[in-house]
């Protein structure tokens, strides 16, 4: 890649890295300003995702609010050995949108992390039981957030 | 909670999963619908003015994109909560924070920095600071990351 093409791909990443317009041709004022067609604009970005710096196009929701507004992140206590089996039998869960195993501070003594959605307190508290049971792990702590400060996307341009 | 007609939850799902990579993305999605182009429109508009929708844009795959996150906690004094938070929100790698209930831990933040001594450098500064202890915890191992949300009756 030369510089000119790494350079509007930085302005194509910016563009899209925030929030695409609600427009019938979106990408028409970008391609105007980058002196390039849509059809280009579109070309790189499916290079993108070809390459997987780019996961998809799509909306990003605020869960609390389309329904799923009981949400918890919840750390288990896990041995290192059993990480890998554990780790991948909580992602086959639905209402577990994340999980990650974390290196973590000997006094907190949690590792792997999930976030859990439910659409009601009672259904949070039933599935993080189930999948205590299920998985073999009791030793768990649930870490509920009380107070939003910030929740925005990367920016890297 | 808006109300959300039967054409809104379709709509949702589907922009979730996958916003068409074309020159007109909403009149695809419309055609795929079997409705009109200004209906897909209005109903994300009315999605994202009640907040439904936070933004409709690219989902980069942070780490392939050459950047290292962590998260971090720390333990702060009832009193600084609000000063704190806002410090540490003046950063541009900081996406996420949020005051939980946990006893070692109140606040929680996620930062991002494009090269793991930039994190590093970030972390002290933000110590410093703050004057708190900061504990990063970055992933040694990712299983999941999920973004869909199915909405349904």
């Amino acid at each position: 890649m030369n510089n000119t093409n790494d350079e509007i791909d930085k302005h194509i990443i910016a563009f899209i890295q925030g929030d695409i317009p609600i427009e019938s041709r979106p990408y028409n004022g970008l391609a105007d300003e980058l002196g390039i067609s849509e059809d280009e604009v579109q070309a790189r970005i499916l290079k993108m995702m070809s390459k997987g710096l780019l996961r998809r196009l799509g909306a990003v929701l605020r869960h609390q609010k389309a329904g799923f507004d009981s949400n918890a992140m919840v750390a288990w206590g896990v041995e290192e050995e059993d990480a890998d089996e554990k780790g991948e039998f909580m992602a086959g869960y639905d209402e577990v949108s994340h999980c990650y195993l974390r290196e973590t501070p000997p006094d907190f003594g949690y590792n792997l992390f999930t976030m859990i959605h439910a659409r009601s307190e009672k259904e949070l508290q039933e599935i993080i039981s189930r999948i205590s049971s299920e998985a073999g792990l009791s030793r768990y702590t649930i870490i509920k957030s009380l107070k939003e400060f910030k929740k925005t996307s990367m920016t890297y341009y | 909670m808006t109300k959300l007609s039967a054409l809104d939850k379709q709509v949702l799902n589907r922009v979730q999963k996958d916003f068409p990579l074309t020159v007109h993305p909403f009149e695809v999605m419309a055609e795929a619908m079997g409705v009109s182009e200004a209906q897909v429109m209005d109903s994300i508009r009315k999605m994202k003015t009640a907040g439904i929708i936070r933004r409709i844009g690219g989902i980069f795959d942070t780490p392939k994109m050459g950047y290292h996150s962590t998260l971090c906690a720390c333990k702060v004094p009832q009193d600084r909560i609000d000063a704190v938070a806002a410090l540490i929100n003046m950063e541009k790698g900081v996406t996420h924070n949020y005051l939980r209930d946990n006893d070692v831990f109140n606040l929680w933040f996620t930062l991002s920095a494009p090269s793991k001594p930039e994190l590093k450098a970030i972390l002290s500064e933000l110590q410093q600071k703050t004057g708190l202890v900061i504990n990063s915890m970055p992933a040694t191992k990712v299983f999941k990351i999920k973004v869909f949300f199915e909405v349904g009756e």
